[in-house]
């Protein structure tokens, strides 16, 4: 077990924080029209922020689905800027430098985990150190791509982590109409690799998980599937209304129905439970329950710092004010960025075809004739 | 001049894998039964002997992670050779050849190179089950970012191979079951390169011109040998890549000869002779004599083998086409 220090769960903290902030700002922007449909990460920072800070930048890759990029500032500040111009439809949004071990988004669900195993593999060949960080969500497991993947990785025991999102919903569908299984981390059998499903609101787990899966992985003991099980509070894009399916009650529901009357029953007449310790047991649980209803993992590792003394309430303010300065920059900047009346064409092949010259002539000259 | 063996099409891709697998060590060969085995048709055969089970992988039955892991093996720098056992099987993986592999460059910006080569035999004649024999050069073609290799001669085979395991762009790199053995011919020893995008007349004429790919630029080339001994001269032109297409060497052989028939295997609806045809009436509608004729596939999916023969364009039918449009006032 190696548990962060508190040095780290601040600085996952100010990632955490900061993703939040930026995110409430970006969905503003598109509300406003200024922005193009996006993905929000409200719920998910702690699972992303905590694996990216389990991570080594300089020499770990990070395949991300569409989420993660504002809780992914470890691995680079311009992962920031390319995610704003990546969102006001600028061709730059998806080219990062060569120092930023994070692949551009692409949207198609799950294909990316194949070209993390071929990453990673092609790294081993060629004797780099690193690991390769998939991040999936739970509709994702249900691909062909997911299950190819994972049988490709465990026969070749390549240094990949499987980092599955369950955050309990692919866009309106339960987690229950994705999958039969217990768990998705169980899938993980099929695969001849070892399968952790961990508290994804829990931080200081989360990065406890991906340093021991990418101990693991650095020792040539090969791939790991881990399922972080959170649960998404926003919406699945900002073309979405979760209202039309979200129970709001859930969380709350899947408490009581939990089938604790069961093991009550049997344990109070074999003598060993009584309305006292379930009255003792309830209050506890009531209590737990308020905390974990807000369930905001910026909240638990707020509140954690704060005790330590390692956080307060001007740290925050500070650490919020100081994202949006940096996001409104990153976004002026981004729809300042100049492009060219041809830079569609761009970057497709190395060299244009007959066709494709042809087609860059006429953008650069559009009175020229169609020929 | 470089001395010359007679190969097979099969031998000249072996000996193309191997001379660029001992040219450059970041070359990795991936598919199903490729190692071992050396392939199901021995295209591979002797590489992983040579080279090695780190560059020479046989890989669970499962083409969309052959692509895919292809994908990742080429940000990582190497420069992967894929093989899809048969072409039909590529439909399991269209999702990482067309939304992945073609798109990595652009959507990246530029900044991971897809050197990829994709090899998958294809085409018909050979009473093969379902699946086994589909041409699907069209659909290929008509996603952006790939390039569209169709070598017709073993020479080709060899040099164009070796041109798209170079090339820094996605290849699919289609050659013809048929061919793999019924096609041989003088191939030059040691390095050899055919640029691609560079068609090739495969043989000259003046009255008419055969325009091909593939396999059936053998077939053109029978028929336009046959009508030769009536004393009609008809051109075959060998277009090698569909992408990229080779506009002036379309337009200098339909300007030359007037008339045209465009054959292919794949079913005609939305197929590549259809581009082709467009082309012509782009680039030289005026020099046209007559009307351009189409000689396809069938547009029902590729038949089984009792009736293989009928879907398939042969001579005959590409000779009654040749006819038909020399008469045509």
């Amino acid at each position: 077990m190696a548990q962060p220090s508190d040095d780290q769960l601040r600085a996952i903290l100010v990632d955490m924080v900061g993703a939040r902030v930026q995110a409430r700002r970006l969905w503003n922007l598109q509300r406003q029209g200024q922005v193009g449909t996006l993905a929000p990460i409200d719920g998910h920072e702690a699972a992303i922020a905590a694996t990216a800070h389990a991570l080594d930048p300089e020499q770990d890759w990070i395949l991300p689905q569409y989420r993660e990029p504002l809780a992914l500032q470890r691995f680079g500040s311009e992962v920031l800027d390319r995610y704003l111009l990546y969102n006001v439809g600028h061709p730059a949004g998806s080219h990062l430098p060569p120092t930023v071990r994070v692949a551009p988004l692409q949207i198609s669900l799950a294909t990316q985990i194949p070209h993390a195993v071929g990453l990673a593999w092609g790294m081993t060949l060629q004797n780099q150190p690193g690991v390769v960080t998939v991040f999936f969500g739970d509709g994702s497991s249900s691909e062909g791509d997911f299950y190819e993947a994972g049988n490709l990785a465990g026969v070749l025991g390549v240094p990949v982590i499987f980092l599955c999102i369950n955050n309990q919903w692919a866009i309106s569908t339960p987690l229950h109409q994705q999958t039969a299984a217990e768990t998705i981390a169980a899938k993980a059998a099929a695969f001849g690799m070892p399968g952790f499903t961990v508290d994804g609101n829990d931080a200081a787990a989360m990065y406890d998980a991906v340093n021991e899966a990418r101990t693991r992985a650095l020792a040539g003991q090969g791939p790991t599937l881990i399922e972080a099980h959170l649960y998404r509070l926003g919406a699945h894009t900002t073309a979405d209304d979760p209202t039309r399916y979200v129970p709001a009650e859930e969380l709350e529901e899947a408490r009581r129905n939990d089938p604790i009357d069961r093991l009550r029953a049997h344990l109070v007449e074999r003598g060993l439970w009584d309305d006292g310790a379930h009255a003792a047991t309830e209050a506890e649980s009531l209590a737990r329950f308020e905390e974990a209803r807000r369930n905001d993992p910026i909240d638990r590792l707020r509140a954690h710092l704060v005790e330590r003394g390692l956080w307060d309430d001007g740290a925050h303010a500070a650490t919020e004010a100081e994202s949006l300065a940096r996001f409104d920059e990153a976004f002026d900047r981004a729809r300042a960025t100049p492009i060219a009346p041809d830079a569609v064409l761009d970057h497709c092949t190395t060299v244009d075809s007959q066709r494709l010259a042809r087609q860059r002539a006429l953008l650069l000259d559009p009175e020229g004739a169609e020929s | 001049m470089s001395d010359t063996t007679e190969l097979t099409m099969l031998q000249a891709v072996n000996e193309a894998l191997h001379l660029e697998m001992a040219r450059d060590d970041r070359v990795v060969v991936l598919g199903q039964d490729v190692a071992r085995n050396g392939g199901v048709f021995r295209a591979t055969e002797g590489l992983f002997e040579k080279f090695g089970e780190d560059r020479v992988v046989d890989t669970p039955l499962s083409e969309g992670v052959i692509v895919g892991a292809a994908v990742g093996l080429a940000m990582s720098g190497l420069v992967p050779v894929a093989e899809i056992q048969f072409l039909g099987f590529s439909y399991q993986a269209m999702h990482q050849v067309a939304g992945q592999v073609a798109r990595l460059r652009y959507r990246s910006q530029g900044r991971f190179e897809p050197a990829i080569t994709i090899r998958s035999p294809f085409g018909g004649g050979v009473r093969t089950p379902e699946l086994h024999s589909d041409s699907l050069e069209g659909q290929l073609a008509n996603v952006p970012g790939l390039k569209v290799v169709m070598p017709a001669t073993a020479s080709d085979a060899k040099g164009l191979l070796s041109s798209s395991i170079r090339d820094p762009d996605p290849v699919l790199f289609l050659e013809p079951l048929r061919g793999y053995r019924g096609i041989r011919g003088d191939v030059p020893d040691g390095e050899h390169l055919v640029p691609l995008g560079e068609a090739r007349m495969a043989r000259r004429g003046d009255d008419l011109v055969i325009i091909a790919w593939s396999y059936l630029v053998e077939m053109a080339c029978r028929v336009s040998d046959a009508l030769a001994d009536e004393g009609l001269s008809v051109a075959v032109l060998d277009l090698r890549c569909l992408a990229p297409l080779d506009l002036a060497a379309i337009a200098a052989a339909v300007d030359h000869c007037g008339r045209v028939v465009v054959v292919e295997e794949a079913s005609q609806t939305g197929g590549f002779a259809g581009e082709v045809v467009a082309t012509i009436v782009e680039e030289c509608f005026w020099s046209l004599e007559a009307p351009v004729v189409r000689v396809s596939g069938l547009d029902v999916p590729y038949p089984v083998g009792m009736v293989e023969d009928a879907f398939v364009p042969d001579e005959a039918r590409i000779t009654a086409a040749v006819r038909r449009t020399l008469e045509t006032a």
